[in-house]
């Protein structure tokens, strides 16, 4: 999304659109980034359970891609992977790299 | 123009003014010098002559809060307070600013504990002077009068919607009796006009939030618009003033010059000091020394350009302050005097006194011996000291 100027806010900063919320994205916070690797995934949904942020998408029970826009980057989800043969399924990775 | 002539407390003068603007939500807690204030107009509500939403709370903290919800909702809305009432109120200060929330709020001069003491001097005020509020200083009952009902439409003005203070001096302006002229309750509420909202909570048709969670991504945007929306507080004030000028026959600038123009050494100074310094002035001036004054009005946003023209002239300045800036070198007013002259190659000798302070009064052989040091000054081009306190005990 491309950010506004100085010149076309709203004074006061006043919301004058109910349930903008949901148009304020989080995910700028983040200083790394979690990747999916999806063969070493067991769909053992851990990540989706796990995730404080409701960032990780289930897709007809499956596990989907993150979603990025609201994921902080805390690491919970690759912290709690058990992967496969020992190999993670979620790895983190710094942003901007 | 019916203007009544009445002797009355700039308090007093005030109240009136509230009541004839008859606002409609006020949230205020007692602090001398200002109870008076609302203890006056309390009775106008208990009698029915405004038809003013009247909110007791239990702190000033809560009365600028309780301010700031009537105003979002949708209300006009004033409140008064004093030193340590101001203080508590800080926090609260800017959320009203950067809500571009339009109060009216009369701040009658004291000074800040401690030690604890309840008499004038200007260390409230200028504490507050950087908060995004307008601030407009007076000499006397009639401009606190005056400058009250102007806040209004500054401060409620499409261009500009916000926060307002007006500035008096405590108990030197605020208990003291003198002449002044009221206007007409009809000419009064013309002047005010009817209340425009912006975005008020109440209308539940066009549901708002106020207060979000601003990030780095755009506070500093918003903060660059309330700059800009500060640059433009100075037109609003002129053209109030002109129309005031229509009702009233009293005449208001960005600051008030007495024997400027033509004048080799001068004061700067606020509020009722002013008139002490004015007399000595004409003394010196029929001595034949060429002295003037400059005297403040609109003191936030500051008109650093204007002021700057009006003083470059001069051979020797000193600014008169009453707060001390502790550990900032000069006083409050010295400071900006100083950046609004430091453009100008050709530039005044600028020297700093603290004068006044909590109520200690200032007397015309104190503006005698500043005055006989600017001479001096101005004459050798030597200063003696650039800041010191007057009218202390060693």
């Amino acid at each position: 999304m491309k950010l506004k100027g100085w010149k076309d806010l709203k004074p006061g900063a006043v919301v004058t659109e109910a349930g903008s919320a949901l148009k304020f994205k989080t995910g700028s916070w983040r200083a790394f980034k979690p990747r999916w690797i999806e063969e070493n995934c067991i769909q053992c949904m851990f990540c989706w359970i796990y995730c404080p942020d409701m960032a990780i998408k289930a897709k007809d029970g499956k596990r989907a891609e993150f979603d990025y826009d609201y994921c902080k980057g805390c690491g919970i989800c690759a912290l709690e992977c058990p992967g496969k043969k020992g190999n993670k399924a979620i790895v983190m990775e710094e942003e901007g790299k | 123009m019916g203007q009544e002539i009445v002797a009355v407390t700039g308090n007093e003068a005030v109240a009136n003014a509230l009541r004839q603007v008859n606002p409609d939500v006020s949230a205020a807690y007692p602090i001398t010098p200002a109870t008076d204030i609302m203890q006056r107009f309390t009775s106008f509500v208990s009698n029915g002559l405004v038809k003013t939403e009247m909110i007791l709370v239990e702190s000033e903290h809560s009365a600028m809060s309780a301010c700031i919800g009537a105003s979002a909702a949708g209300g006009r809305v004033m409140t008064a307070t004093s030193s340590q009432g101001l203080a508590l109120m800080w926090e609260i200060l800017f959320i009203a600013s950067g809500s571009r929330l339009p109060i009216v709020m009369a701040l009658v001069n004291r000074a800040l504990s401690a030690p604890l003491n309840i008499h004038g001097d200007h260390s409230d005020g200028m504490g507050a002077r950087d908060c995004g509020w307008i601030q407009l200083w007076s000499e006397n009952a009639q401009e606190a009068y005056d400058n009250t009902i102007q806040a209004f439409r500054i401060a409620e003005h499409l261009d500009i919607r916000l926060p307002a203070m007006t500035c008096m001096d405590g108990f030197i302006i605020s208990h003291s009796i003198e002449r002044m002229e009221y206007l007409d309750d009809e000419a009064v509420k013309n002047f005010a006009g009817e209340f425009k909202t912006t975005n008020p909570l109440l209308d539940i048709e066009h549901p708002v939030s106020y207060g979000p969670l601003i990030l780095p991504d755009y506070y500093m945007e918003f903060r660059r618009a309330h700059a800009d929306v500060m640059s433009k507080v100075t037109k609003v004030v002129l053209d109030t003033a002109k129309d005031f000028e229509k009702i009233s026959g009293r005449k208001y600038g960005l600051f008030e010059t007495y024997r400027l123009e033509d004048a080799e050494i001068a004061f700067v100074i606020l509020n009722s000091a002013a008139g002490t310094s004015k007399d000595v002035i004409d003394e010196f001036r029929n001595k034949g020394i060429k002295a003037g004054l400059l005297k403040p009005r609109l003191y936030r946003p500051f008109p650093y350009e204007e002021v700057g023209e009006a003083l470059k002239h001069l051979k020797a300045v000193c600014v008169l302050d009453r707060a001390d800036a502790f550990g900032a070198s000069y006083g409050p007013l010295f400071t900006d005097i100083a950046a609004s002259l430091y453009p100008y190659k050709e530039r005044p000798i600028l020297i700093n006194k603290i004068y006044g302070l909590g109520g200690r009064d200032y007397l015309p052989e104190h503006a005698e011996l500043v005055l006989n040091e600017l001479a001096e000054t101005a004459k050798t081009g030597k200063v003696k000291t650039f800041k010191e306190y007057i009218g202390v005990r060693e």
